[in-house]
């Protein structure tokens, strides 16, 4: 059974959609993502295969919904709980502002 | 103050997580923007055209690009290395009768500690599905109107391997310095959903 991911020759997605002169992060939190997961992978806290797997496992209805970096972000989120980094009350005490 | 929930802003999420890391030592503060400055400074599409254009000054840099770029490229200082595990790279070249092009149907594989972050499109859904299933109709999008004789190779990228594109050397670029070369080719050039 293919994962969510495995889209290659799937039909339906729609058009390709170019943005010119893309920026390599759109905000700092994309960029913050990136360098998050560049430093746990450095550390050990998980390794490539295993976020690339968080990755593809994200339930399908939150994969296809998510942004590249939301994806990113939700990976590095699960492999930090369930490394038991951090449980899921510290993460989402998230105030606002 | 919303209190607490999964559903915040995603900014306002990733600043959490953040701070718990930071907490806990396993990031310190400062040193995300320092690496991703360093990151960002080092790695570009503008290595891609150095390569490119350099391959199409010097044969013999061009047979061994095509054999094994790793050893190539570092002959120009650069490496897939990036601090990560290095992953291989396989250069593939157009010509008058074959076109390359990249992708990663499964996610976004990528030469990443080369060119920097792939674009959003190349990320996308819509290109993924349908480069491999109909590839002329998508170069054709991106402006790329090849003629039915010439045959499209597709290569799907994974985690143990990546690819770059060697596009053709545009007609009367003859008394082009190396540097005005490699301002000619585009980050498309070098996915292969540009001719240069």
């Amino acid at each position: 059974m293919g994962r969510i991911n495995d889209v290659g020759g799937v039909q339906g997605f729609g058009e390709i959609i170019v943005e010119q002169d893309e920026p390599p992060f759109h905000t700092d939190w994309e960029a913050h993502v990136f360098a998050v997961n560049t430093a746990l992978l450095r550390q050990r806290i998980y390794h490539l295969d295993e976020f690339r797997d968080a990755v593809e496992r994200l339930p399908p209805s939150q994969y296809l919904a998510a942004s590249y970096y939301e994806r990113w972000f939700l990976a590095i989120r699960t492999l930090l709980i369930e490394k038991g980094v951090f449980t899921e009350g510290e993460l989402d005490d998230v105030h606002d502002g | 103050m919303s209190g607490d929930h999964a559903d915040a802003p995603i900014a306002a999420r990733v600043r959490r997580m953040e701070h718990l890391l930071e907490q806990r030592g396993l990031v310190v503060p400062g040193v995300l923007d320092e690496t991703l400055a360093a990151f960002l400074n080092r790695a570009s599409p503008t290595n891609g055209a150095r390569i490119v254009a350099r391959a199409w000054i010097d044969q013999a840099f061009r047979e061994h690009l095509l054999v094994d770029a790793q050893v190539a490229i570092a002959g120009l200082e650069m490496s897939m290395g990036g601090g990560l595990r290095a992953q291989d790279l396989q250069v593939v070249a157009n010509s008058e009768r074959e076109h390359n092009v990249v992708v990663c149907t499964l996610c976004s594989c990528y030469p990443l500690a080369l060119l920097g972050p792939s674009p959003t499109w190349y990320k996308s859904e819509a290109y993924r599905s349908r480069v491999v299933r109909e590839p002329r109709e998508v170069l054709r999008e991106f402006g790329v109107d090849l003629r039915p004789e010439v045959e499209i190779k597709v290569w799907d990228a994974n985690s143990e391997i990546r690819y770059m594109v060697v596009p053709n050397r545009p007609p009367g670029t003859g008394n082009l310095t190396e540097e005005q070369l490699a301002a000619l080719v585009t980050r498309n050039g070098l996915i292969g959903t540009a001719l240069v």
